[in-house]
């Protein structure tokens, strides 16, 4: 079985920047942009995409559904 | 002609939902009104018409299922007496606030509190001024009879979803314990087609979402509503029902509804054979006020007895219809104690003729 | 491998489901009510019971519910969802109808609908959100607030002696003969959201059956009310909430799974 490379696509200005998906990124892919989106809010962001395997813990755990993950065989 | 029996008004009342074809009755005990959760169980109306009927654990959790049940299209109602209804309110605002169909029945005892069970018109004010929360009204329907009570359930149910606004029967311990001739109407269908631009049984494809709910939290949005709510409220005045007696020639009226009517009935033909010209208003709904009829009539007498089974509340109303034109009064008992003809007959010559 | 080379329809793992509509979650950041609202829909999503699902939205943080949800839903005056549910129900027995509480509405003003819709085994699922807090009022004492623990109305913490004891309302229902299927689940993990999701599904299944009430409580996190961050607050739950209401199954297929009255003490 291959290695599995994943992304992830954050929907900046819905984000409320909890880091609840930080917290259970089991990569450390995450992190929260230094910048902030309309609302004020410091969103989630890929800050070392190579790590993503696409294993959706952070979309699944994120109470605002503005995670898309998507997942390939590297 | 109709199906006759010999009835309890709150029998009648049971009987008549079956055969109007409602869906649901949900329901608690308490006296005097328990017959008709009592009928409707003996009938087992799951099998004559597919009907529900459930014992709730209480006003507040029956009124709720009312609720519940009116957001789907369904004809629901509820009965209950004073105290019940009293816990009820906090349901009933949000079925008008929500505005939905529903039919309430309060088989009125004395109170305040717990009162007593004997019969009392003093849940006027709460009926017909909301008895909830919120700037609401209800369809006020007072029957007289047994027969109005079994009547007043189809037409009841015609006005909640003509108006999508709650309806209650003001009715009493009197004419919910005393039995009558009842001609039966005959039964209907339940209905099987619902409005689907506001009910909730599942968005389908072809619809939105529809929402049963009676908050805004944007002060503008419920304003409007306010305004809405209103504008129906006055619209209601279509429909105010009332009958006249011997109005006619009168010099003097009665205003009296329920069973406080009947007594002023026999009241007015003895007055009448005694040769004094008096006549009787009876308002058949109590919101809409019957003000125009009681406004034409204060420019045609002298005076106006307002007669209640408590110590003043109907006459109010009777007063803003009469707008000071001529002297109006009260004449009532309270507390479950029943005046006889004879009693009316002496407040008309004390308080009423008393100056002529 | 280039991120564009990823990110392609088919390569799509999970995204929101399409029954949540597009209005933006009045809730805290953090908080796991939007989790759960999300998981609901998915399961209505996967089981297809759009036009069958009527929901009922409580008093309390979750009363806006019906904005977020693309289903037919109610707004039920405070503590009374499970009376709506039951006449909504009772109407139309093939529908799916579900109540989503939190615990003031469910096991403070609300109780005797709640033990009572329990006790008839309504064929609805009651979904109890309990993170030991008044949330939208402000953070005030709940029937679930855990001793000792600060709320705005139990500014010292929670005296048993003068405030009462928490209610374990969920180790009460699972005892009551209608109830068919009773757990408490998390959402706050990967894990525990699966497990959560799983719930969701059999208390749908349960009452496609018609085999009595399924009900599911959340301990859910009330980072505002809890004066904390997000995931400080998902920690203190783990290390407080959960020795008091300890997750897992009390109830399956009818049958008492776990040893209630250890959980009650």
């Amino acid at each position: 079985m291959g290695k599995m490379r994943g992304a992830i696509v954050v929907d900046n200005e819905r984000c409320k920047g909890c880091e609840v998906c930080m917290v259970n990124c089991p990569a450390d892919t995450i992190a929260m942009a230094s910048e902030v989106n309309g609302k004020g809010y410091h969103y989630a962001y890929m800050e070392k995409p190579e790590t993503c395997t696409g294993c959706a813990n952070c979309s699944i755990v994120c109470p605002d559904g503005v995670i898309t993950v998507y997942r390939v065989k590297a | 002609m109709g199906e006759l029996r010999l009835m309890k008004g709150n029998e009648a009342v049971a009987e008549a939902a079956i055969r109007a074809g409602v869906d649901a009755y949900f329901g608690y005990p308490i006296t005097p009104q328990s017959e008709v959760l009592e009928y409707l169980m003996l009938q087992k109306p799951e099998e004559r018409t597919g009907m529900v009927v459930l014992q709730a654990e209480s006003e507040i959790a029956a009124i709720n299922m009312v609720y519940g049940a009116a957001g789907t299209g369904k004809k629901v109602m509820t009965s209950s007496s004073s105290p019940g209804i009293s816990l009820k309110m906090e349901g009933i605002s949000y079925i008008a606030g929500a505005e939905l169909p529903c039919l309430i029945l309060n088989v009125v005892r004395g109170g305040p509190g717990l009162g007593t069970i004997q019969p009392s018109q003093a849940d006027y004010f709460q009926a017909t001024k909301g008895g909830g929360h919120g700037d609401y009204r209800l369809v006020v329907l007072a029957p007289a009879s047994v027969q109005e009570m079994a009547d007043f359930v189809d037409k009841g149910m015609e006005l909640a979803f003509k108006y999508r606004n709650p309806v209650m029967i003001l009715s009493d311990g009197l004419i919910g314990q005393m039995m009558e001739k009842v001609e039966l109407p005959d039964q209907k269908e339940r209905v099987k087609e619902f409005d689907q631009s506001w009910v909730i049984t599942g968005k389908t494809k072809d619809r939105e979402r529809n929402i049963i709910t009676s908050l805004n939290l944007d002060p503008d949005k419920q304003y409007q509503h306010n305004m809405r709510l209103k504008e129906k409220y006055d619209s209601m005045s279509d429909d105010v029902m009332y009958e006249t007696f011997d109005c006619e020639d009168a010099e003097f009226l009665l205003v009296a509804y329920g069973s406080s009517s009947r007594i002023c009935q026999k009241a007015v033909d003895e007055a009448r054979s005694r040769g004094k010209k008096l006549g009787l208003l009876r308002p058949i709904t109590l919101f809409p006020f019957p003000d125009a009829i009681i406004s034409k009539l204060a420019r045609q007498v002298k005076g106006i007895l307002s007669v209640e089974l408590n110590t003043g509340q109907m006459v109010e109303d009777v007063m803003l219809a009469v707008n000071g034109r001529v002297p109006v009064y009260h004449y009532g008992t309270p507390g479950g104690k029943i005046f006889s003809p004879d009693d009316v007959l002496k407040a008309i010559d004390e308080k009423l003729m008393g100056g002529y | 491998m280039d991120i564009k080379e990823i990110i392609k329809p088919e390569n799509l793992v999970h995204q929101r489901t399409s029954l949540m509509t597009d209005a933006t979650l009045s809730y805290c950041p953090g908080c796991g009510h939007g989790t759960v609202h999300h998981l609901v829909m998915e399961v209505v999503e996967e089981m297809e019971i759009q036009e069958q699902t009527i929901g009922i939205a409580p008093v309390g943080c979750s009363v806006l519910a019906y904005d977020f949800m693309d289903i037919d839903m109610s707004q039920a005056a405070h503590g009374r969802a499970p009376a709506v549910a039951t006449g909504i129900k009772r109407l139309w027995p093939d529908k799916f109808v579900f109540t989503y509480q939190g615990d003031g509405d469910l096991a403070a003003i609300g109780t005797a609908e709640t033990i009572h819709a329990c006790n008839r085994g309504e064929d609805i699922t009651i979904i109890f959100i309990n993170n030991g807090i008044y949330g939208m009022t402000g953070g005030q004492m709940a029937p679930t607030t855990l001793e000792g623990m600060k709320s705005s109305t139990s500014p010292y913490g929670r005296d048993l002696q003068s405030m009462g004891h928490p209610l374990k309302i969920t180790e009460l229902v699972a005892q009551l003969p209608g109830t068919n299927f009773v757990t408490r689940q998390a959402v706050h993990k990967p894990g525990n959201v699966r497990k959560t999701k799983k719930a969701i599904r059999k208390a749908f299944e349960v009452q496609r059956e018609k085999k009595g009430m399924s009900f599911i409580e959340i301990v859910s996190n009330c980072n505002s009310g809890w004066k904390m961050s997000p995931n400080e607050s998902n920690v203190w739950m783990e290390e407080h909430m959960f020795p008091s209401y300890p997750l897992g199954d009390m109830k399956v297929d009818g049958k008492i799974v776990k040893d209630l009255m250890k959980d009650l003490v």
